[in-house]
């Protein structure tokens, strides 16, 4: 299988302090790869590298078919983000924030429009898309988030802890638009905190100071550990931490 | 080109909404100069003078009457002790005591000698008082000379006032308020709406979208050149057709040097933006770095003249104080653009420096 994400020996160094150290992976086309690891485990700075916004110390990655320290920019055009801050802007309305991104990743505007009303008629907002985003439940903004994320059909959608916050019912449908976007061929790269959410991933990786401890599909490393939830695998390895918050 | 118009307009769509600030951007300008222009005028205006004299003549009445004449002064009455005037002071229901010491005689019309008796608690006003009272005394004086037949003195300071011949002190202010103006719209509007987005997290999406960040940077400067563009144009036409200032000096220069400090303003907001993360500490440093010392020290209320020259050498450094002074110039004196050389240079310097600090620390901040 094709492999969309593919990183060797990726290494980040700030002074003395080696926030990623060496790791290795790869993500095929169309899984839903999870990335865990506590707090401080190095986490985003290895998903800054991969969407080209810092420059690996040591080490090679290449993300959509781009490397990640030489062509940055291209790597830029073919992938998806949405973080853990809500990210789009309140005082622009449900179509204008879509516009606005659709432009950013150069759309054509007849495709605009079309994707557009599709997406709101699939979402059922069709009747809040002249809403201000302010006025949207949490839910909502986070869903239109994620459509908007993969707008533009990238290879990956980088999520970093998309479900922060939001109730459980709207955490299961997002799951499910996540299921659907994989089906349509874009690669999930995903961060969370929710346990019960890393079981819903194809293959995950937990990541202690800044190495990668484990790697399989969730039902693989239960076995390894001998343990009965996705918890209790991360709880075993988190505890040989030792770096703090 | 089509990210880049979608962004700008994405931006003008902020400006749009939100009616704090577009208060500020496009009514404050025009409050000020009408403020400044009419209200907050040191304007000698409406001075009350009472007359303090044992004998009430001709003579006496004729200053009273001329007193009445001119819009400086309204004649408040005559006064007979020294108590009555100092109470009347005091109560506030004149600004002036015109005393005349003495019994008027054909040699000394106005008694032995003339005081006038001022509220020394504001000294600029007081001062100024002084100068148009006794400036009147000595008209009439002359005047009286003449009719009697007598000859005047043989030699006469005569006093004309150039570019501002009747000392409105909006002539002053204006190019003051603009110099402050755009400080505040660009380099203070500009860096809150970049360091907003730096808050809010949008700027983290923009800088993993394919968008350049210098492209992100412009993009978000625009409508503010824009606004200040419209400004100086509302602030221009005000002074002109409001406030009766006379635009003297050629009118592209004017606008070519405004145009450099409008650049150094927004090149001041994104220097400001890449040095704080939050909105609170982008508008302190905004107030307190930039606008303080505009304020205060640029010349553009207090005169640079006066101040002590520890303050005058940091008054030179404040980019404001060259913009104010050439526009003065430009403006009011009417001088050609040979001599705003020094001025146009010292802004396009600054102007460029900050830019390259600016972006150079910008770049750093990306990676």
């Amino acid at each position: 299988m094709e492999n969309v994400i593919e990183v060797n020996n990726l290494c980040k160094r700030f002074g003395d302090f080696t926030a990623v150290d060496h790791i290795s992976f790869h993500v095929c086309k169309g899984e839903i790869f999870g990335f865990l690891g506590a707090n401080g485990a190095g986490k985003t700075t290895a998903m800054r590298m991969l969407c080209g916004l810092s420059f690996p110390t040591e080490g090679e990655g290449r993300v959509a078919g781009f490397d990640i320290s030489r062509e940055a920019e291209q790597v830029k055009r073919h992938i998806g983000h949405m973080s853990q801050k809500f990210s789009l802007y309140e005082d622009l309305t449900v179509r204008e924030n879509i516009r606005l991104y659709a432009g950013i990743y150069g759309v054509p505007d007849k495709e605009t429009t079309e994707r557009m009303e599709s997406l709101l008629r699939k979402l059922d907002f069709s009747g809040e898309g002249d809403t201000l985003v302010a006025a949207l439940p949490l839910g909502w903004k986070q869903k239109l988030a994620f459509s908007v994320s993969i707008f533009h059909r990238p290879e990956v959608v980088f999520l970093d802890e998309p479900t922060g916050g939001v109730d459980p019912t709207t955490r299961r449908q997002f799951w499910e638009m996540i299921y659907e976007a994989a089906a349509a061929g874009i690669t999930v790269f995903v961060t969370t905190h929710y346990m019960d959410e890393a079981e819903y991933c194809d293959r995950v990786s937990i990541m202690v100071d800044g190495r990668i401890e484990a790697l399989d599909s969730p039902g693989r490393l239960k076995e390894q550990f001998g343990v009965g939830t996705m918890g209790g695998v991360f709880d075993h390895l988190a505890r040989k931490a030792k770096r703090g918050e | 080109m089509k990210q880049f118009l979608a962004f700008v307009k994405k931006e003008f769509f902020h400006i749009l909404r939100d009616p704090r600030t577009m208060l500020i951007l496009l009514a404050m300008p025009v409050v000020q100069i009408l403020l400044f222009g009419f209200a907050l005028s040191t304007d000698v205006q409406n001075v009350r003078v009472a007359i303090l004299t044992p004998k009430t003549t001709v003579d006496v009445n004729r200053i009273a009457f001329c007193l009445g004449q001119t819009s400086h002064f309204d004649f408040w009455g005559y006064l007979h002790t020294e108590t009555d005037a100092d109470s009347l002071l005091r109560n506030g229901l004149a600004d002036a005591v015109l005393a005349f010491n003495g019994a008027p005689t054909p040699q000394h019309p106005f008694g032995k000698e003339v005081c006038i008796i001022l509220n020394g608690a504001d000294p600029n006003t007081a001062s100024m008082q002084n100068t148009y009272i006794a400036q009147m005394i000595q008209n009439t004086l002359l005047r009286m000379q003449e009719e009697k037949g007598e000859s005047r003195p043989k030699v006469q300071a005569g006093i004309r006032l150039l570019y501002n011949p009747q000392m409105k002190s909006s002539y002053n202010f204006v190019p003051g308020i603009m110099g402050m103006i755009m400080i505040l719209i660009c380099a203070m509007m500009t860096s809150v709406a970049i360091v907003r987005e730096k808050e809010t997290g949008t700027m983290e999406i923009l800088l993993v979208s394919p968008m350049k960040p210098l492209v992100i940077m412009v993009a978000k400067m625009v409508p503010y050149f824009l606004l200040a563009c419209v400004n100086l144009a509302t602030i221009l036409l005000l002074a002109r057709y409001v406030l009766d200032i006379p635009i003297a000096g050629s009118l592209f220069w004017i606008i070519a040097i405004s145009l450099i400090y409008i650049l150094l303003a927004l090149a001041f907001g994104l220097l400001i933006s890449t040095l704080v993360e939050t909105q609170v500490a982008a508008m302190l440093i905004s107030a307190i770095v930039l606008m303080m010392p505009i304020i205060l020290l640029s010349g553009m209320i207090f005169p640079r003249e006066s101040m002590p020259s520890i303050l005058q050498y940091v008054s030179n450094i404040i980019p404001t104080t060259w913009y104010i002074s050439a526009m003065r110039k430009l403006m009011i004196q009417g001088v050609d653009i040979s001599a705003v050389i020094k001025e146009l240079c010292i802004l396009s310097g600054t102007l460029a420096t900050i830019l390259f600090a600016a972006v150079h620390k910008f770049k750093i901040r990306l990676e």
